[in-house]
C-alpha cells in the first residue's frame, strides 16, 4: 500500500532556526519601538528596584527581609496568594465548566459579572467586602482584621484568572473527542479525567499562576478588610508602604525584589508549563 | 441481523431528520449509508452508535435492543470525520484508550495495539502525536482506536470526507481490503455515490430523512427505484420523456425505429470519452460515446443525428414531469 511515508510527515517547527532569521526593515522599526517602550515602562524601573534593594550591601539586604515584621508580611503573603490560587484552580475551572456546558437563565449575566473583581477599584472591593463579612455583617460573618479576611480579599480579585483562561479552552474543546471515549467505553467520569481534564491543565495552570501573581501583590483590597497588623495581617505590599513611609527605601526595595523573585519564578514555571503544553497541542 | 433498525424517528426542534427509517444490515457486511447532505444519514449512524436517541422506534444490535443503552454499553467502534483524535495522546496511547478503560492486562495491550499500528501501517508512528500526523495516517488511527475494543459494529461518519482527492481514493480501497481481513459489519457514511458503490456490498439510499433504496451497488445504479435515486446514482439525461444514463445512448445519423431526430450543439472531448450535448425536440440532452463512434459518425455542432436508448438500457419513465 502507497500511503504516506512518515518523511512527508511535518517535522515539529524549529524556534531557533526562526530566531536566527535576518529581521527585516519593518520587523526592526517594531522590535525597537516595543523593546524601547517595554524597557522604559517595566525593565529599567524594575531593575532599579533591584539595584536599590542592595544599595547597602546584601548582608543589609537579608536584614531588612528577614525583621520579624517583614518576614510575617512575607510569609502570608505568599502562604494566603498560594491557598487562594489553589482555591481558584478548583472553583475557577468549576466556574469555566457551567459556563460554558450548562445552561440557565441569566447565565450572560454571570458571564459578566465575572469581570466585575477587574473592573472596579480594588479600595471599593476591600470596601464591599468589609460591608458584607466586617463587623456589622448582615450575615453574621465578621472577618474583618483577620488573616481569613485578608484571603477573602485576594479571592475577590483574583476570581476572573483561571475562569477567563480556562473558558475558551473548554469552549475550543472538540466534544467529538468526549464521544470517541464514551464509544471506546469509558464513563463520564472516565471520560472527564482521561480526557477533558489534561486538555485543560495548561489553561488551568496559567490562570492559577495568573492568580497567584496578582495576589502576592495585592494592596487595595486587603487594606480596609485586613486592617493591616503587623505579625498578623499585614501583606508584603502594605508593608513596603509603610516601609516607604518610615523612610526606609532600601529595606521597601528589598521586600519589593522578594515579590518580584517570587512573582518571576511563578511566571517562567507558567511558561516552561506551556511550552510542555503546546508540545503535546 | 448485526444491526436492525425500526421504525426511527427523529427530529431536532421541529425540523424531521429521520422519518420511519427501518434498515437492516447483515453480520460481516459493508454497507453504505448514501444521500445528500442533510439527508439524514450521519443522524441514523449517531443513532446506531447510541450519540443520539431516536424519538421513536428502536435499534438492535446483534439481536440486543440497544434503544435505551447508553454509547459505552453498545460496544459500536465509531469513527467520525474529522477523526476525533484525542491530542494529548500518542498514538499508542490512543489506539489503547480502550484497552485501559477495559483493565486489560499491560502486555496484552501492548501486544494488540502494536497489531492494530500495524494493520493500519502506522506501526513506526506509535510515539507521535496525532498533530505529527496526516489526515489520512489521523484517519488511519482513529480506525485502528475503534477497531482496538473488537466492536460488534464499526460505523464511519464520513470518513474520507476531510481528506484530499488522493489520499481519499487510496483509503477507499484500503478499507474495502481491511474488511475483507476483519470481517467486522461495518456502516459507513457518504455523500459520495462512487465511493459507496465502489466500497460497500450494500448501498442504502437516504434522502429527506427516509429510505428510498435498500440494494447492492449494481442493483440501485441499474435498477433505480426512483427518479431520484437515478440522478443521484449517476449521470442522467432525458430524452422523449424518460430518464436515460447518457452513456445508454445510441446515436446514427440514419432514423431508426423508436428514435428521435436532435442536433448536435456542442461536442467535448473528455480523453477517451465525447460528450455530445444535443438538442432533441428543443430539450437539452447529453449522449456519452466513445471517442472511435464519435469520430466514426462525424460529429460536429450543428449536424443532424438520431437518438434513442440502446436496446436494454434502463429507463425511467417521468410521469408529469
Amino acid at each position: 500500500m502507497s500511503v504516506e511515508t512518515p518523511s512527508r510527515t511535518a517535522p515539529p517547527p524549529r524556534a531557533g532556526a526562526r530566531r536566527r532569521r535576518r529581521v527585516s526593515g519593518g520587523t526592526a522599526l517594531g522590535l525597537g519601538s516595543a523593546v524601547l517602550y517595554l524597557s522604559l515602562i517595566v525593565l529599567i524601573p524594575l531593575a532599579l528596584v533591584v539595584v536599590r534593594s542592595t544599595d547597602e550591601g546584601l548582608g543589609y539586604f537579608w536584614k531588612a527581609v528577614t525583621t520579624p515584621d517583614a518576614w510575617a508580611a512575607l510569609t502570608l503573603t505568599i502562604g494566603a496568594s498560594a491557598v487562594v490560587a489553589l482555591v481558584n484552580l478548583v472553583l475557577g475551572t468549576l466556574i469555566a465548566w457551567v459556563l460554558v456546558r450548562d445552561r440557565f437563565p441569566g447565565k450572560a449575566i454571570v458571564d459578566t459579572l465575572i469581570d466585575l473583581p477587574f473592573a472596579l477599584p480594588t479600595i471599593v472591593a476591600g470596601l464591599v467586602l468589609l460591608a458584607l463579612y466586617g463587623p456589622e455583617s448582615p450575615l453574621g460573618v465578621n472577618l474583618a482584621y483577620s488573616r481569613a479576611g485578608v484571603g477573602l480579599a485576594l479571592l475577590f480579585v483574583t476570581l476572573p484568572f483561571v475562569v477567563r483562561t480556562v473558558q475558551p479552552v473548554l469552549i475550543e474543546l472538540d466534544k467529538d473527542m468526549e464521544q470517541a471515549a464514551a464509544s471506546l467505553g469509558a464513563s463520564p467520569f472516565q471520560t472527564f479525567r482521561r480526557i477533558i481534564l489534561p486538555n485543560l491543565v495548561p489553561a488551568m495552570l496559567s490562570g492559577t499562576a495568573l492568580a497567584f501573581t496578582r495576589a502576592i501583590s495585592e494592596f487595595g483590597s486587603t487594606v480596609l478588610i485586613s486592617g493591616n497588623l503587623p505579625f498578623r495581617t499585614q501583606v508584603a505590599a502594605v508593608n513596603i508602604f509603610s516601609q516607604i513611609e518610615g523612610d526606609n527605601t532600601t529595606g521597601a526595595a528589598a521586600i519589593s525584589t522578594v515579590l518580584l523573585v517570587v512573582a518571576l519564578v511563578a511566571l517562567l514555571a507558567l511558561d516552561l508549563l506551556q511550552r510542555w503544553g503546546s508540545r503535546r497541542g | 441481523m448485526a444491526i436492525e433498525v425500526r421504525d426511527v424517528n427523529k427530529s431536532f426542534g421541529t425540523t424531521p431528520v429521520l422519518r420511519d427509517v427501518s434498515v437492516d444490515v447483515a453480520s460481516g457486511s459493508l454497507t453504505a449509508l448514501l444521500g445528500p447532505s442533510g439527508g439524514g444519514k450521519s443522524t441514523l449512524l449517531r443513532v446506531i452508535a447510541g450519540l443520539e436517541h431516536p424519538d421513536t422506534g428502536t435499534v438492535r444490535i446483534s439481536g440486543v435492543d440497544a434503544t435505551r443503552l447508553s454509547p459505552q454499553r453498545r460496544n459500536v467502534g465509531f469513527v467520525f470525520q474529522h477523526y476525533a483524535a484525542f491530542k494529548h495522546m500518542t498514538v499508542f496511547r490512543n489506539v489503547a484508550f480502550g484497552l485501559e478503560i477495559r483493565k486489560r492486562p499491560k502486555d496484552e495491550i501492548r501486544r494488540r495495539v502494536m497489531e492494530l499500528l500495524e494493520l493500519v501501517h502506522l506501526e513506526r508512528m506509535a510515539d507521535r502525536y496525532p498533530s505529527q500526523l496526516s489526515g489520512g495516517q489521523r484517519q488511519r488511527m482513529a480506525l485502528a482506536r475503534a477497531l482496538a475494543v473488537e466492536p460488534e459494529v464499526l460505523l464511519l461518519d464520513e470518513p474520507f470526507g476531510a481528506l484530499d482527492a488522493q489520499v481519499r481514493k487510496e483509503l477507499r480501497t484500503w478499507l474495502r481490503r481491511l474488511h475483507d481481513e476483519v470481517h467486522v459489519t461495518t456502516v459507513f457514511v457518504t455523500h459520495d455515490q462512487e465511493e459507496a458503490i465502489e466500497v460497500a456490498d450494500t448501498v442504502v439510499v437516504l434522502a429527506d430523512g427516509a429510505v428510498e433504496q435498500v440494494g447492492s451497488p449494481s442493483d440501485v445504479y441499474d435498477n433505480p427505484a426512483n427518479p431520484f435515486v437515478m440522478r443521484f446514482l449517476g449521470p442522467v439525461t432525458e430524452i422523449g420523456g424518460s430518464l436515460v444514463r447518457p452513456h445508454d445512448i445510441e446515436i446514427s445519423t440514419e432514423p431508426r425505429p423508436g428514435g428521435d431526430e436532435a442536433s448536435v450543439t456542442r461536442v467535448v472531448r473528455l480523453g477517451f470519452e465525447v460528450r455530445v450535448e444535443l438538442l432533441v425536440d428543443g430539450r437539452e440532452a447529453w449522449a456519452q460515446v466513445t471517442r472511435g463512434t464519435a469520430e466514426q459518425l462525424a460529429l460536429a455542432p450543428g449536424a443532424t443525428v438520431h437518438v434513442r436508448p440502446t436496446p436494454g438500457a434502463r429507463s425511467l419513465a417521468l410521469t408529469g414531469a
